[in-house]
């Protein structure tokens, strides 16, 4: 299984680099994630990535994007989705259904997404 | 790990589709990731190669051809006339041989000529080859370079549908623990929620709810998107990407409207939350089967009297064509209406019958233009007529919106190209393999862009609008062009 050692601890990924283990997340393995994506996380990162983690273990799955979308509106007071939707892809520009699940720590969504 | 752009091989578009000098080999290098061990176990196959493969496999294809009478034929009447080679859009986009649909299908006929005819005893002089791991791997690395799209099937004099045989091989291979974790994954998936994203009751019940509250915002409606509710009409079965992603939601917001202002109730159902049916992409029966019968099962629990399915390419073929012979019959449902209806065909009937209204003014921004998916195109029918499946859509377009055009002649209805994602081809990892393959399709999206200012990409399939919402950009198109035919109708339906 593919690993990458972190603060002298192996954390196992799957193939693609997504985290075997909810557990295994932290805050600084975030931020490394986050590098690996070529993304620094400000505040506004972290307030997406807190969100789609309470979503996950409230419904064991990820937001759809319509939802994220919904909550960006509400944060970002951007009722505009076509703005708020722009200010997410701004944030992860690969998406917000991959990539912000990977920094996140969640598993990667399958199906056709 | 980070997916740069810069690191895909993006072909740049000059509007021809030519022939390509061929390169051996060149895609070689491309490998789906293995599937996991808890996924292949759950689907009853083995976690990974075991002693005595060679003889399991060579079991697996004697059944396959005892079982499927066509596939035998297949392997033995090609006469190699070469029609199919330039037909596959992966062979156009990769240049590598292996990809064109009768050398890659020669990767298992020379196997076939060894274990299953004379030819198999006279291994000198003939072209036959034992099943060794080297065979296995180009196996795995080239019939999962193809989406299953039968466009070769079309042009092969002798009618070979290519895709059975894909499918045979990817069935073979899973029996002896050579998986692909994409769909084995999903299958997996499916089994244990209920869709392929893995959508929980409670989560999907919330995403219905943001969906009709987003509704009430735009119509000032009520409009409502029941779940899991006995005695309904309509158990209307959607791909689970309807529930979760872009664009595919804009067109389940369409399907609401629909149900809304025609007043035929309607539900959609937390257990058979999903239309697709991955089991066809790895030639499984069985796995088919069971997805297939979650569908039947639920409309019955359900009470309903019609099932429609939503806009989803394999999906649609799945449930029209093998319905009937893995689950049927359905003497519980209403025998005056198809079963199972697709949405295309149950709106367009409701607009034809005056029960809805749509204003194409509404798309009066839009010049449309219209990719035939695969599996609805070349592998099924809708409606009442042949080649309905090819005239309803257009019909529900046209009906939506005032400014419609065809992609290029020899391109659409049955001749149409893969999006290059589609059979299990719709993950990461061969993201080249996918570029490649959408190559030919891109070619002519450029010229209906450049002709006629194209500006909206209609589909009706999930797989479609998420590979077309991937591959726009990096061929340089904006991916908010790319949107199924209930976007259309959610713009145009007069509430």
């Amino acid at each position: 299984m593919p690993s990458f050692e972190f603060s002298g601890k192996t954390i196992e990924t799957d193939d693609e680099g997504y985290l075997q283990t909810l557990d295994n997340w932290n805050k600084e393995i975030a931020e490394y994630l986050a590098k690996e994506e070529g993304i620094t996380l400000t505040e506004k990162h972290w307030e997406l990535i807190d969100w789609v983690r309470d979503y996950f273990f409230k419904f064991q799955v990820a937001p759809a994007i319509k939802s994220l979308i919904k909550e960006v509106g509400k944060l970002e007071n951007l009722p505009d989705k076509k703005e708020a939707n722009k200010f997410v892809y701004e944030l992860f520009p690969e998406g917000p259904a991959k990539q912000l699940a990977k920094i996140a720590g969640l598993p990667k969504p399958t199906g056709c997404v | 790990m980070a997916k740069s752009k810069d690191k895909y091989k993006v072909p740049v578009l000059d509007g021809k589709i030519s022939i390509p000098r061929i390169v051996p080999g060149a895609f070689a290098y491309e490998h789906m990731i293995e599937a996991q061990k808890d996924d292949m176990e759950a689907l009853d196959f083995p976690a990974k190669l075991q002693d005595g493969w060679k003889e399991k496999a060579i079991g697996v294809f004697k059944e396959i051809l005892d079982h499927n009478k066509a596939v035998r034929d297949y392997m033995d009447i090609c006469v190699r006339c070469g029609a199919c080679t330039d037909k596959c859009q992966f062979f156009l986009g990769t240049a590598d041989p292996n990809n064109m649909p009768v050398q890659r299908q020669e990767l298992m006929r020379k196997v076939y000529r060894y274990y299953f005819t004379p030819a198999g005893f006279f291994k000198n002089l003939s072209n036959s080859q034992e099943l060794t791991e080297e065979v296995l791997k180009d196996w795995y690395t080239y019939f999962w370079q193809c989406s299953e799209c039968r466009r070769c099937s079309l042009y092969c004099p002798y009618g070979i549908d290519t895709a059975e045989i894909t499918m045979a091989a990817r069935q073979i291979m899973d029996s002896i623990g050579i998986g692909q974790k994409y769909t084995t994954e999903i299958i997996h998936k499916v089994f244990k929620i209920g869709n392929n994203i893995g959508i929980p009751p409670a989560a999907l019940r919330n995403t219905l709810d943001d969906l009709e509250e987003e509704i009430n915002e735009e119509t000032g409606k009520d409009v409502k998107i029941p779940m899991d509710v006995e005695g309904a009409e309509v158990l209307l079965v959607p791909p689970s990407a309807d529930f979760f992603a872009m664009p595919h939601m804009e067109s389940l917001k369409g399907y609401a409207k629909v149900f809304h202002k025609s007043g035929i109730s309607y539900t959609v159902s937390s257990y058979a939350s999903e239309a697709g049916n991955f089991g066809k992409f790895i030639g499984s029966y069985k796995n088919t089967k069971e997805i297939n019968k979650r569908i039947w099962d639920e409309a019955k629990r359900l009470k309903v009297k019609r099932v429609v399915i939503g806009e989803c390419g394999h999906a649609w073929r799945a449930a029209y064509n093998y319905s009937n012979t893995m689950n049927g019959p359905f003497n519980f449902l209403d025998s005056r209406y198809k079963q199972p209806a697709h949405i295309c065909d149950f709106t367009l009937g409701l607009v034809k019958d005056g029960v809805i209204k749509l204003d194409p003014s509404a798309n009066d921004d839009k010049v449309v233009t219209f990719h035939d998916s695969c599996n609805v195109a070349r592998g099924s029918r809708m409606g009442d007529v042949p080649g309905g499946q090819l005239t309803i859509p257009r019909e529900l377009i046209k009906a939506a919106a005032n400014h419609f055009v065809e992609l290029r002649e020899g391109t659409t209805k049955e001749n149409t190209y893969c999006c290059g994602g589609g059979g299990g081809l719709l993950t990461e990892e061969v993201m080249n393999v996918r570029i490649a393959g959408a190559m030919p399709r891109m070619q002519t999206v450029k010229e209906a862009v450049d002709n006629h200012k194209v500006n909206y990409y209609a589909l009706i399939c999930a797989i479609c609008k998420t590979q077309f919402t991937k591959i726009f950009p990096l061929y340089g198109f904006d991916a908010e062009m790319v949107g199924g035919i209930h976007q259309l109708v959610s713009n145009a339906i007069i509430m």
